[in-house]
């Protein structure tokens, strides 16, 4: 079956979203993700969705409830590379992510956890 | 519709330098001729072209049905007229009355004529009266036509001149808002300040509302909209520039303002975003 | 107003609403939609699509690429023969969902494409149009 590959890169897992998801997909992600967090005990989670020509209200609330299920089990999410015109339609379409930590790469969003993480 | 009656035509071919004599002299007590910004000789021409090709028309056409094939060289001069009376800056009143102030000159031309015959003088007045208002009113539309295709452009070069985003330090850009701000530039500004947030890495942007004297709703929501976008693609928006006038309609209109960043003036926040990106300004000794 | 091309999708399995979502994107280029036009029009299918699948047990997508005076469209109508929508006033509401979802399907798609009409009875299946216009 198909699936999206999440990488380890120390304590942080890294997922880089390059296909156009169907919903079955966005959910085995949302699935393999929390396993994998409690698995590794992984601190950060790093969402690239710089690929993405297109977020409707499905994919959003998968980004929001990966967010809030990894903040439950003890890491943080980033959401890193979000399109201007996908991040003008998610607006309009009424889905402002809240709760939701986002930077504008993937450089900027490690920083980001890494500063998170140490500050805890 | 009545149609002019040969005897009418024949008598306007006739009379020709008669009439154009008295449509000019009519103009000139207007003192449409003796505007600046056309000149005479240029104004006896297109008296003269137009009366020409007005007598081609009614010869070869149907005076009744002036969007006939035969009225095409009298519509392509009136499209003309128009276009280069709206580019002089005149207003339509004075456009239209170029063909209106023919109007006394062929009723005194059709009084001689039917002077014996008040049947026939009262079928070829209201034909007369017809044709020229058909005339007038093809004027007024070409135009109104005209002028709506220079407003449409100037609206496209206002909106290419009005989204400059510019860098003020490393990571920080604004962009200076100037004037009134409707739903369309709005959406081109936010677009291009988004884009350029991309292209450049910055983590800050400054919207600077200085120079925006009103903020209706629809604007005001569209900041707001702006600032969540830029939230989400992991920047952030200061808003500066609010001024009381600005912020009283805010809180009117029952805006949440909550989360949003906003100072003063752009001095005030280009300050804080320099303490956020962790540098300091000191005076050199 | 013409047509200028035109022609029908089925929209039947959750991998249809990938499908339709690209078909929506190379029109939307076509037609000369602009970058953030050609997403919103796109999402907006996207939701409309899923709506047809999960709630109209499958339908298809009509689509038409319109011309009028200086400007060209792209039309999309999404139809199912689905139990049909009872209240349209709560299913025109922000946040009211029937079934598991955000309740931003069709209000949602409403606020990101220029014209929209929904037309529906209980059993009678849904028919929803959206368009943008260039």
């Amino acid at each position: 079956m198909e699936r999206i590959p999440i990488l380890r890169m120390g304590d942080f897992l890294l997922v880089t979203i390059q296909v156009d998801m169907h919903d079955e997909l966005a959910m085995t992600l949302q699935d393999d993700l929390s396993d994998r967090i409690s698995k590794t005990s992984a601190r950060g989670v790093l969402i690239d969705i710089s690929a993405l020509d297109m977020v409707d209200s499905f994919i959003g609330r998968m980004i929001g409830t990966i967010s809030g299920l990894s903040r439950i089990m003890d890491a943080q999410t980033v959401v890193v590379g979000m399109q201007p015109a996908v991040a003008i339609t998610l607006v309009e379409l009424g889905l402002t992510l809240p709760g939701v930590i986002t930077a504008l790469n993937v450089e900027r969003g490690m920083s980001l956890l890494r500063e998170r993480v140490q500050s805890e | 519709m009545t149609a002019l009656s040969q005897q009418t035509i024949d008598a306007t071919r006739k009379n020709e330098s008669q009439l154009l004599a008295s449509w000019q002299a009519n103009l000139d007590a207007s003192g449409a001729s003796r505007d600046s910004r056309i000149n005479h000789a240029e104004f006896e021409t297109q008296t003269r072209d137009f009366l020409r090709l007005l007598l081609a028309g009614t010869n070869n056409g149907d005076s009744a049905n002036i969007a006939a094939s035969e009225w095409s060289d009298v519509r392509a001069f009136l499209d003309g007229l128009s276009r280069s009376r709206a580019l002089q800056g005149f207003d339509s009143h004075t456009t239209a009355n170029f063909i209106f102030s023919l109007k006394r000159p062929l009723f005194e031309l059709v009084h001689t004529q039917y002077a014996s015959n008040p049947t026939e003088l009262g079928s070829q007045l209201w034909a007369v009266t017809e044709l020229l208002d058909a005339l007038g009113m093809y004027t007024v539309r070409a135009f109104q036509k005209s002028r709506e295709e220079v407003i449409a452009r100037q609206q496209e070069e206002l909106l290419e001149l009005s989204t400059p985003v510019v860098k003020l330090w490393d990571g920080v850009l604004a962009l200076p808002m100037i004037g009134t701000l409707d739903s369309q530039r709005t959406q081109v500004v936010m677009e291009s300040l988004l884009q350029r947030i991309v292209e450049t890495g910055a983590e800050i942007a400054i919207i600077d509302i200085t120079g925006v004297p009103t903020v209706d709703t629809l604007v005001a929501q569209h900041l707001l909209k702006t600032v969540t976008a830029i939230r989400l693609m992991g920047a952030d928006a200061i808003i500066s520039g609010v001024r009381p006038q600005i912020a009283q309609t805010i809180v009117h209109l029952g805006l949440d303002l909550q989360g949003i960043v906003t100072k003063a003036n752009l001095a005030d926040a280009l300050a804080l975003a320099l303490k956020r990106a962790g540098l300091t300004v000191t005076k050199a000794t | 107003m013409n047509v200028l091309r035109s022609g029908t999708q089925a929209v039947r399995i959750e991998q249809d609403v990938v499908l339709a979502r690209q078909t929506a994107r190379k029109l939307a280029v076509e037609a000369g939609l602009r970058l953030v036009d050609q997403t919103k029009l796109v999402t907006a299918a996207s939701e409309l699509a899923r709506n047809t699948v999960v709630y109209g047990r499958g339908g298809d997508m009509d689509w038409e690429i319109l011309e009028e005076e200086r400007r060209k469209g792209l039309r999309l109508t999404f139809r199912d023969q689905g139990p049909g929508i009872a209240d349209m006033k709560l299913a025109m509401t922000d946040g009211w969902t029937s079934g598991g979802g955000l309740g931003l399907g069709l209000t949602g798609a409403k606020r990101l494409v220029d014209d929209f009409s929904v037309e529906s009875a209980p059993g009678q299946g849904t028919r929803v149009m959206i368009c943008k216009w260039t």
